[in-house]
Parts: C-alpha cells; sequence; structure tokens
C-alpha cells in the first residue's frame, strides 16, 4: 500500500469533522463573545493585582495580559471533554462499527480529534487576535491588547510550541475517549478532567504564580503543555535552551501519551461487550 | 478448504450483580458479586464461498455474539475461527477490509452527512481506487433505487430508505462475505421484499457469501437453502429448512369444504382440528398416510366442494423447534 493510500482514512475524517464543526458559526460567535466577557474580567483582576503592589511578582502585568488573552483565544484546545460522538457510540453500541473499519482505531480517532479541535478553535481564535491585536490599540486601549511576539525568534518557537499544544490536546481527548470506552459512559470523565486540566495547565492561573518547590514539577508534567509552555514562549518567559527544552518536553509527552494511549484504547476495545442487538 | 471455519467457539460475559434496593448497592461497593453468562458454548460449522446461510434463534441465543467474533469486534473466550484464512479478532484491520457488515439495528452513514458524502467517507475509509468505487456506487444507487435519496442527510431517511442506503454502504468495496444482522427489523412489507431481492441476487449473480440473522422466517423461507439454528449458546440444528421442518413438525393440514353440513370423519390417522358449518379442517401425519390417499378417501366417501392442504406456518415450526430444545428465551 502507498502512504498516500495509508494515509487516506485519516486524512479523510480529520477533514470531515474539520469541515463539519466550521458550520456551527453561531457557537463560534457565542464562544468568541464568552471568551471577550472572561478576558476582560481576568485582566481587571490582574490589574487590581498589580496595583495593589506585586513588585516580586513573577511576569509582568502587560505579559500577565497577553497570557489571559492568548488563553481566551486557544481556550477550545483544552481538553475538557471526551469526544461527544464518542460517547454517543459508546453509549449506543454503534462502537461495534468503528471496530469494522479497516483502520487503527487510535489513529482514527486521533485523527478526528484533531479536526474537532481545530475547527473549534479556528473561528475563535481569528476573531479573537482581530478583537486584542487590533481592535483594543486601535480604540487607544493597546496597552491591554495582545501585542505580537517580541522577537522573530519568540515567535518561531511559539508557532513550534502552537503545534505541540495541538497534538497534546488530542492526546488527552484520545485518553479521556480510553475512559469513556472503559467505563461505558462519559459521566465520570468530563468533569475530573476538566477540573484538572485548568488547574494544572496553567488556565486558571499561570504556573509561574505557584510556590516556588510546587513549580518544577507542574512545569514538567504533560499538562502545562497546553496553556503554560507555549504562552510563555509567546511573550519570551521561555526563551533560547530553557524554550527548546520546553518544546521537547511537550513533544515527549505527545509521544509517551500516544503509545500509552492506543495500548490502552486497544486492552479496553478488547474488553468493551457490545451488548444487544 | 472452505470460506468459514468455526470450532467451538466459546465467549463468556462475566456481569456485575447485586442486591435489590439501598441495602445491595451499598454491599456492591465493597464486595462485587460476578456471575458469568456463557453466550456461546462450542459453536462449530462451516461455510464454502457463495453460500446462503440462514442464523436463526430466540433473543439471547447468542447469533449476533457470533456475528460479532466472525466480523472481528468481539474476541472469544476460546476456539478457533477462520475467516479466508485470517483469525478475525488477531488480524482485524485486513480481516474487515474483505467483509460489508449491516446491522439492522444500528446505523454506520453518519446522521448528519448527505448520504452521498457519507459514501464518499466510506470510499477513504476502505481506500476503494476512485474509478472502481464510481462504477460500483452507480451500479447499487440504481439497483436499490437511492437516487433520490442521495443528497439528504440520513436522518430524514425513513427506516426503509435508510436500510437500502446501509447495505448500500455496506458493498461499496465489493466485499465477498457479508453479514446481515436482522436487516429487515421494523420494515414495512414492499422494504422488505426489496431488500429480500436484492440480498438474493447479490448472493446468486455475484456469488457473495451471506450469513443472515433474522427473526422474520420469510427472510429464511425466501433466500435461506441452509439454516443453523442457535440456543442456549449452542448449534441446534444445521441443515435446509425442508430438513428442519420435518424433523420437528411434520403435521399438515387438510382443510374440505364439503357439500353439505360437515359429516363426522373418523379415521384413525387424522385428528380433527376445527368443524363449522360445511367445513371441516383436518391434521395429518404424512408419514402415516400421503396427502393424495386421504383426500381419495374422504372424496370417495362424500361429496365435496373444495379441498387444500397446508403446511404449518413457519412460525409455528420454530416455535415448536425452540420449545422441544428448551431454548426459549429465560
Amino acid at each position: 500500500m502507498t502512504l498516500d493510500a495509508a494515509l487516506r482514512p485519516y486524512l479523510s475524517v480529520f477533514s470531515g469533522r474539520f469541515q463539519l464543526m466550521l458550520q456551527y458559526r453561531a457557537a463560534a460567535v457565542a464562544g468568541f463573545i464568552t471568551q471577550c466577557w472572561f478576558g476582560v474580567i481576568r485582566i481587571l483582576i490582574f490589574a487590581a493585582f498589580y496595583a495593589g503592589g506585586a513588585a516580586h511578582a513573577p511576569m509582568s502585568l502587560a505579559n500577565a495580559v497577553t497570557y489571559t488573552w492568548l488563553g481566551q483565544a486557544f481556550l477550545a484546545f483544552l481538553p475538557w471533554n471526551p469526544d461527544p460522538d464518542v460517547a454517543d457510540m459508546v453509549r449506543s453500541g454503534a462502537v461495534a462499527y468503528e471496530r469494522l473499519r479497516p483502520v487503527d482505531t487510535y489513529a482514527w480517532w486521533y485523527a478526528r480529534a484533531l479536526g474537532w479541535s481545530l475547527a473549534r478553535v479556528a473561528p475563535r481564535a481569528v476573531l479573537m487576535v482581530a478583537f486584542a491585536s487590533v481592535l483594543l490599540p486601535l480604540i487607544g486601549l493597546g496597552k491591554w491588547g495582545l501585542p505580537p511576539p517580541p522577537s522573530l525568534d519568540a515567535g518561531g518557537l511559539f508557532a513550534l510550541s502552537a503545534v505541540g499544544m495541538v497534538l497534546l490536546s488530542a492526546a488527552i481527548t484520545l485518553m479521556l475517549n480510553t475512559v469513556v470506552v472503559a467505563t461505558m459512559t462519559d459521566k465520570g470523565a468530563g468533569p475530573l478532567a476538566a477540573a484538572l486540566v485548568n488547574t494544572l495547565s496553567g488556565m486558571v492561573l499561570p504556573l509561574a504564580f505557584f510556590p516556588d518547590w510546587l513549580r518544577p514539577w507542574l512545569r514538567a508534567q504533560p499538562i502545562a503543555g497546553l496553556v503554560d509552555i507555549p504562552f510563555s514562549i509567546y511573550f519570551g518567559g521561555l526563551a533560547g535552551w530553557s524554550a527548546a527544552g520546553a518544546i521537547a518536553l511537550q513533544f515527549g509527552w505527545v509521544v509517551i501519551l500516544a503509545l500509552v494511549g492506543r495500548v490502552w484504547l486497544g486492552r479496553s476495545m478488547r474488553r468493551l461487550q457490545v451488548q444487544g442487538g | 478448504m472452505p470460506q468459514i471455519l468455526v470450532e467451538e467457539l466459546s465467549k463468556t460475559y462475566r456481569i456485575a450483580e447485586r442486591d435489590p434496593g439501598a441495602m445491595g448497592a451499598v454491599k456492591g461497593l465493597f464486595h462485587r458479586r460476578w456471575r458469568t453468562v456463557e453466550a456461546l458454548s462450542g459453536v462449530s460449522f462451516q461455510m464454502d464461498q457463495g453460500e446462503l446461510v440462514g442464523l436463526i434463534g430466540p433473543n439471547g441465543a447468542g447469533k449476533s455474539t457470533t456475528i460479532k467474533i466472525l466480523s472481528g469486534i468481539l474476541e472469544p473466550t476460546s476456539g478457533r475461527c477462520e475467516v479466508d484464512g485470517l483469525t478475525p479478532w488477531r488480524e482485524r484491520i485486513r480481516h474487515v477490509a474483505r467483509i460489508g457488515v449491516v446491522f439492522g439495528q444500528r446505523t454506520q452513514l453518519w446522521w448528519d452527512l448527505p448520504v452521498i458524502e457519507g459514501f464518499d467517507l466510506l470510499r477513504d475509509i476502505y481506500r476503494v481506487p476512485p474509478d472502481r468505487y464510481a462504477a460500483t456506487r452507480d451500479e447499487l444507487v440504481a439497483l436499490m433505487r437511492l437516487e433520490k435519496l442521495l443528497n439528504q442527510p440520513v436522518r430524514q431517511l425513513s427506516l426503509g430508505q435508510r436500510m437500502r442506503c446501509e447495505i448500500a454502504a455496506a458493498l461499496l468495496h465489493e466485499p465477498q462475505l457479508i453479514f446481515l444482522d436482522e436487516p429487515t427489523i421494523g420494515l414495512d412489507a414492499p422494504s422488505k421484499l426489496a431488500v429480500r431481492e436484492f440480498v438474493g441476487r447479490l448472493n446468486r449473480e455475484r456469488g457473495v457469501t451471506v450469513i443472515l440473522t433474522t427473526h422474520d422466517m420469510h427472510d429464511i423461507e425466501a433466500l435461506a437453502e441452509r439454516v443453523i439454528v442457535i440456543g442456549g449458546g449452542r448449534i441446534l440444528a444445521d441443515g435446509s429448512f425442508a430438513a428442519l421442518r420435518a424433523g420437528v413438525l411434520a403435521e399438515r393440514r387438510l382443510f374440505v369444504d364439503f357439500a353439505g353440513n360437515a359429516p363426522e370423519i373418523d379415521l384413525p390417522e387424522v385428528r380433527v382440528v376445527a368443524r363449522d358449518g360445511r367445513q371441516t379442517e383436518l391434521a395429518f401425519d404424512p408419514r402415516r398416510i400421503t396427502a393424495p390417499d386421504l383426500i381419495a378417501r374422504i372424496v370417495a366417501a362424500h361429496p365435496v366442494d373444495d379441498i387444500h392442504v397446508e403446511e404449518p406456518l413457519i412460525e409455528e415450526v420454530i416455535a415448536r423447534f425452540y420449545d422441544l430444545h428448551g431454548a426459549g428465551e429465560s
């Protein structure tokens, strides 16, 4: 089989999911508005915090603002939930059909997860950048907006780290999918994952604000690669070799999660008892 | 070598149980009780390329489990199974590329997508070469009369329309073996006939091997030369339907319309089932007295207007068979 033919199912499910999800324009606009709102609130909180005399704050207010807007722009990458279609399939038993496809189920679901998250993020990120990088400076609020990366290097490293973020997000979604397959319900995986992901990624509070003794551990765990690592690279908080190391860590986690996840999904699938019918 | 080889296939499920009520739920937190259920215990059969076999049995008999193992979805607890030389659950990807499966109670098309886009997606999934795909698709569309349905989202189709699309979808990669698990369930009479006719043609004209499960005995009567009856996880019978009928319920019915009021019929080989006005319904065993003999004796003794013989309904035969083997759902 040629490489082209081998990849065809995966590319097809990726683009199919991407196109389908892009159609939900109302959801994108609603998400954008919500995220603007939360962005403003968070920035107000940071502003109050810094105004209260934060001489020893681990990052500048400007960087905290940048971090906040990036977080709002890429919010939909956070793997809060398993793939809803997979949860439906497990519930209805249609997951049996997934085993009838001549494809590697892990790679197949990974491709769908990628299509799903990219399609949800793309329109919101574009709108958010237009708002925070263009509109806010135009109306004289540039200080509260999202500036471009400080250097070409930072921009390039961020692009690389963003790829890691996308791949990591899909790998964690696949872990959640596997929990759904193993437990036959999506009731447990979602809420627990959302709490863990929000905290450990640095979404609630940048990891730099955590205590010194905790920070190295927080930076090393896989979920940091979803928010803290790429955003810190963006504004130059992580640069040079430490940025390169952080990106290597991201990709390392992607590989580990994918390998473990694939084995685990395979085992769960073999144990799955497709009932009835 | 047969296309399908199944030897001593067994499958047990483990089911968690708990006592009823709140106390039972609390107890279940600390101590799980497991019950094992034998879905299949020692099923063996063989099939050759081009056969059409009906797999029947009561609910919970193990039909679907058998199909799921043969199609690579489930792994059996023990036993051997080869399809075209491949073990389905071990060489799943290579195996499933060569088979087609329709589960009547589920859909393999995508609810939100128009039928044609679902077909295109399947083309990519099964890596069908584009020219080959176009030819197969057009042929299936013509055969199943899907022209008007192609641009509708699957969710808007009626069950009958959807099932025609499902069957076409399972055949786009030209499998030489198809599994149809209750393909006519819930369909109206014309849709059932269409599905039956199509499956029959596929088998006769293309030599596609078909394994069909159904509760509709007319499907079996119309299509299957060979029937495998499963009950309680075992094979109860394997052979032609005629043989099954003869073995279980040989009895036939003779309906006689007499010229006048129906007379008393007193023949040792015959049992009177009903007598109403001028008509009498008689039950007889063709092994003890043949239909021509019986008719000759009645016509010789009484003036008769009309006479006809009926075989018992196929449903009756099967219900009787399940009873005899204690295979009814427990």
